[in-house]
């Protein structure tokens, strides 16, 4: 062995502590730069690291009737998300876990997509899972390691079908709305009004959602909450109370004539207020309350009897005999008739104009009468001299003042206006050729060019038991003050509207067509109509009515549309009645029955003395 | 008693001491995490088991002879050589590395082959330069220390372990460089590896080439031209060789280094390990978060944690404090060692210390450097307080040999 030189030895030592100093110190130096320099921004970054937001869904607002019954309310939900990782593994997890929540092929592919683009925050798989399935995948979390599960409020309907159309339904938001909507604070998950209350209140009912912040590991597992950042509360929905009675609308749905298809629409004089919105046939919004199968949808389009189809506030009728109260009402509003003039001609069963017979339904005639008895007997006669009388353009002008041309302004998103020509060039627009008087005569008793939704028809019969104006209906249960906003007013002397609800109230009393529709606590003012409907089908039957106790002001107006019902004293004035009934007897303490017409009283034995009350 | 436990007090040991106990502690903090991993869990006992069982093996190879050791080295080196040539066949990976076969396993008792054989080439080598008469001058005389260490280190390679393979490159260097070997030779020796890296821009290697040349040339009067030509020659081989070389590395590999020159490249997968551990280290800030509060660490963002990358570990929870502690008791250690060496009776005794030295500083400057972006992510522990039972003890008792070496009067 070669002995060692000491001085070398030293030399290379000296080096050696240099070269190890300079290393170790390239270390601390940048170690000094890391940790001490620039530590805030590496703290901040391991904070973003491991914070995540998670939205805590606001429960949407409860949507109840007049008497506080509940048409909409929330229960707890699961909603399953995945936490975003990469796209493949996320479509793997979804394609994983695709049997347990039944998902459809096209829901699938819609959030393979999404998640083919990254998304930032938690992709969203179902809004609502059926609680066994939510079971099955907590079973089996250790292969969903990036499940999220979490509760959030869901949509329920006590009163499922019978407020369908009105009341309305929700859905997932899309896309576009997302975007549309952002600075609400949109996210994909969020449930939104689609139809009806639900839609038309959507930004009341809607709330605000919280924010949680979680602590998450870099699996993405949530490990608990994070302590830095205080978590912001939900906001619930804004309750909504609605003129509507929920009681009155189970009622209707009852008695409303057994697979026929139609509408009931019950105002309150009052305030306008709607009380009863039906429309038969109609579905179970409950089905929509979460995510809506493809195939479920496509039935509830697919349906010949178009059960989404609000018919209330979106059918269109030709408005038939209960439009020769417009009749009235607009000759009274031009002063060219008094309700006790009688017109020139009486009826023998026809009216020759021009060179051409407009016959009356009782081919026997009615003699001569006055307002109040055309409108007891409907007779066609006496209101094709008061259309002569009005003139083609003057009922057209009035017609469309008092809004027939128009919608009535409902609170809700969707509502047919009425089809009223604008004017008389309307026919060679339509038809070709230039209107002549004639029309007038169709136009008067509710033939012709005119479609009106039952809803609209309702708003002209509250004009007549009011003062003649008519505010636009409402649902929402808001400040008396709406009300007297009057949408239109009819310029007619008060003796004389009561001179047309004078005919209205003999329709019920002996002779009238709707005598066996009467009632023995109240008075029901009304008039039947009986409207072709065309293509040889049976006609629509229509009963428009005023009611209130006897002697007292009208509480309350109804109108009900039976397609196809064949007779508007048969079948739609029996069912106003009935409903008239049931909400005025709940109204004044009477106990309710289900004998209420003199009809029914007759077929059930029952006394029928009060139905000969005098005629005024 | 008292002579048995005497090397206990050695300030070396007590500096190996604390790091080994400092590193049981990091290792049960590895352990605390949000979601407990049963892989992490209770490996403190394992490792203070087997620092026990170190300490034991090195109160009683400390008193080895020197001589023995010097008989020992050549034989050694062999059977070291033949232990990785088998392992490369029958090798098995373990854990993340589980593709690459570094891993023996005898009755259960899994060990890498290559920390016995750092220690024995390290011997060998020591042995082959202390015979020699004066220091290397040329570069012929570095050609068989070349290969002794080259052929272990290419089996290592071949594992493949880069990292590993990287202490061998320590080994070399640090014993050459204790040998005496004039600085300029161990350049032109260090420069085909340069080349290689210098490789990747052809304009750079251009120059660099041009450069090496004028080098070779204001030293043409201590070197043979033939030893000049040869250096050229293996810097252009390195060059031409890069881009097969480039190519025949794992997918794995390529991103690691890709990733070292930009880690948003692929953050979700090779860059991850190096922007986490970098805001792990960097968010410990001056003091730390707190033993065992890391959030890094337990949310599970940090790879790795209880072995390669817990000095991330010690730099999120200790902070700088911690880091440079960390790094000043290792300081201390390879000064102490350069002193024994200095000091040592025998030229075999100092050059070992260095072989060892060298195996020592390569891993803890890569290993800490990897944590802060310093060096491309290789998997290599940092000696004493990574986790790994036979990773601990070979390192102590490399420790152990360097204290027989040195303690030797003879």
């Amino acid at each position: 062995m070669r002995p060692r030189n000491p001085r070398r030895a030293r030399l290379l030592a000296v080096r050696a502590r240099i070269v190890v100093i300079g290393l170790l110190g390239v270390l601390i130096a940048v170690l000094f730069r890391a940790q001490v320099l620039r530590s805030s921004d590496w703290l901040l970054q391991s904070q973003s690291n491991r914070l995540r937001t998670l939205t805590i869904p606001a429960p949407r607002g409860v949507i109840r009737d007049r008497a506080g019954r509940v048409f909409a309310d929330n229960v707890p939900g699961y909603s399953v998300s995945i936490i975003p990782d990469r796209p493949d593994s996320m479509i793997s997890t979804l394609r994983r876990m695709r049997d347990h929540l039944q998902l459809e092929d096209g829901r699938f592919e819609e959030i393979s997509a999404q998640a083919r683009l990254g998304p930032p925050r938690p992709l969203l798989v179902t809004v609502d899972a059926p609680f066994d399935a939510v079971a099955a995948l907590q079973e089996r979390r250790s292969i969903f390691p990036r499940l999220l599960i979490e509760t959030r409020p869901k949509r329920r309907y006590p009163a499922g079908r019978i407020g369908a159309h009105v009341v309305g339904y929700v859905g997932e938001i899309n896309e576009a709305e997302v975007e549309t909507r952002e600075a609400e604070g949109a996210e994909p998950g969020w449930i939104v009004g689609r139809s009806g209350v639900e839609a038309q209140y959507e930004s009341t009912l809607q709330g605000k959602s919280g924010i949680r912040y979680v602590e998450v590991d870099a699996e993405g597992r949530i490990v608990g909450s994070f302590a830095g950042v205080r978590s912001v509360d939900d906001q619930p929905g804004t309750d909504l109370d609605l003129n509507l009675d929920l009681e009155l609308m189970e009622w209707i749905d009852r008695i409303f004539p057994e697979g026929m298809h139609g509408s009931v629409v019950v105002l309150e004089v009052e305030t306008g207020g709607v009380l009863a919105l039906y429309s038969a046939p109609a579905f179970d919004p409950n089905v929509f309350a979460g995510v809506v199968e493809r195939s479920v949808w496509d039935r509830l389009v697919g349906d010949p009897e178009s059960p989404l189809y609000h018919r209330a506030v979106m059918g269109r009728y030709p408005p038939g005999s209960p439009w020769k109260l417009a009749t009235a009402a607009i000759a009274l509003d031009l002063g060219v008739v008094t309700p006790s003039e009688r017109m020139p001609v009486s009826c023998r069963g026809s009216y020759v104009f021009g060179n051409r017979a407009y016959g009356c339904w009782k081919p026997e005639g009615h003699g001569s009468l006055d307002l109040a008895g055309a409108i007891q007997h409907s007779c066609n006669v006496y209101f094709y001299q008061v259309g002569v009388r009005i003139g083609l353009v003057r009922m057209l002008e009035v017609g469309n003042r008092m809004g027939f041309g128009d919608r009535c302004g409902i609170d809700l998103p969707q509502e047919s206006g009425g089809g009223f020509p604008e004017g008389p060039e309307f026919w060679e627009r339509r038809f070709g050729y230039r209107a002549q008087e004639g029309e007038t005569l169709n136009l008067a008793i509710g033939q012709g060019p005119n479609d009106q939704t039952p809803l609209k028809m309702a708003q002209f019969i509250l004009a007549i038991a009011r003062d003649g104006s008519a505010p636009a209906p409402s649902l929402l249960r808001t400040d008396p003050g709406r009300a007297n906003e009057a949408s239109w007013r009819l310029d007619i002397p008060q003796e004389h509207l009561e001179q047309v609800r004078e005919g209205m109230r003999r329709v019920t009393r002996q002779g009238g067509t709707a005598y066996r529709s009467s009632l023995e606590h109240f008075d029901l003012l009304g008039k039947t109509g009986t409207a072709q409907s065309g293509g040889g089908r049976p006609p629509h039957a229509w009963f428009t009515a005023i009611a209130g106790p006897y002697g007292e002001d009208p509480e309350i107006v109804a109108v009900a549309l039976v397609e196809f019902g064949e007779s508007g004293s048969g079948v739609a004035a029996p069912l106003v009645a009935k409903t008239v009934d049931f909400y005025l007897r709940g109204r004044h303490g009477i106990p309710r029955d289900t004998i209420q017409t003199l009809g029914e009283y007759e077929r059930a034995g029952r006394s029928t003395a009060w139905a000969n009350r005098p005629v005024r | 008693m008292r002579t048995l436990i005497a090397p206990l007090r050695q300030p070396m040991v007590i500096a190996l001491l604390l790091l080994s106990v400092f590193g049981v502690g990091m290792i049960y903090s590895a352990g605390v995490l949000e979601v407990p991993s049963s892989v992490t869990e209770g490996l403190w006992i394992r490792q203070a088991v087997f620092l026990g069982v170190s300490v034991v093996g090195l109160l009683i190879v400390s008193r080895i002879p020197l001589r023995w050791f010097e008989w020992v080295a050549v034989p050694a080196y062999v059977l070291g050589v033949a232990v990785l040539g088998v392992t490369l066949v029958a090798g098995t990976g373990t854990g993340t590395a589980e593709g690459i076969s570094s891993f023996l396993s005898i009755g259960g008792f899994r060990f890498q082959p290559a920390e016995a054989a750092k220690i024995s080439t390290a011997l060998a080598l020591a042995a082959l330069l202390a015979n020699r008469e004066g220091p290397p001058l040329y570069l012929r005389d570095l050609l068989m220390p070349a290969a002794l260490v080259g052929l272990p280190l290419v089996l290592v390679l071949l594992q493949p372990d880069l990292g590993t393979a990287l202490a061998f490159v320590g080994i070399f260097f640090a014993v050459i460089f204790w040998a005496g070997t004039p600085w300029p030779l161990i350049l032109f020796a260090a420069s085909p590896g340069l080349g290689l890296i210098l490789a990747f821009s052809l304009r750079v290697w251009a120059a660099y080439i041009v450069l090496l040349a004028g080098c070779l040339y204001l030293y043409r009067f201590r070197l043979y031209l033939v030893e000049s030509l040869a250096v050229i020659l293996a810097n252009i081989a390195a060059g031409a060789v890069a881009q097969p070389l480039w190519n025949s590395l794992a997918a794995y590999q390529r991103n690691r280094l890709l990733v070292f020159l930009d880690p948003e490249l692929d953050p979700r997968n090779a860059g991850w390990q190096l922007i986490q551990s970098k805001v792990a280290v960097g968010s410990g800030g001056l003091f730390g978060k707190g033993f065992t509060a890391g959030t890094q660490k337990r949310l599970a963002f940090l790879p790795e944690q209880h072995t390669d990358f817990i000095f991330s570990v010690v730099g999120e929870e200790l902070g700088f404090v911690g880091t440079s502690v960390v790094l000043a008791l290792f300081g201390y250690l390879f000064f102490r060692m350069i002193t024994m060496a200095e000091v040592a009776k025998s030229s075999f005794a100092g050059l070992f210390i260095f072989g060892i030295l060298g195996v020592w500083l390569t891993h803890v400057f890569i290993n800490a450097g990897m944590t802060i972006g310093v060096v491309p992510v290789t998997g290599i522990p940092l000696p004493f307080i990574s986790y790994g039972g036979s990773f601990l003890l070979m390192s102590w008792m490399a420790a152990a040999v360097v204290l027989a070496l040195a303690n030797d009067d003879s």
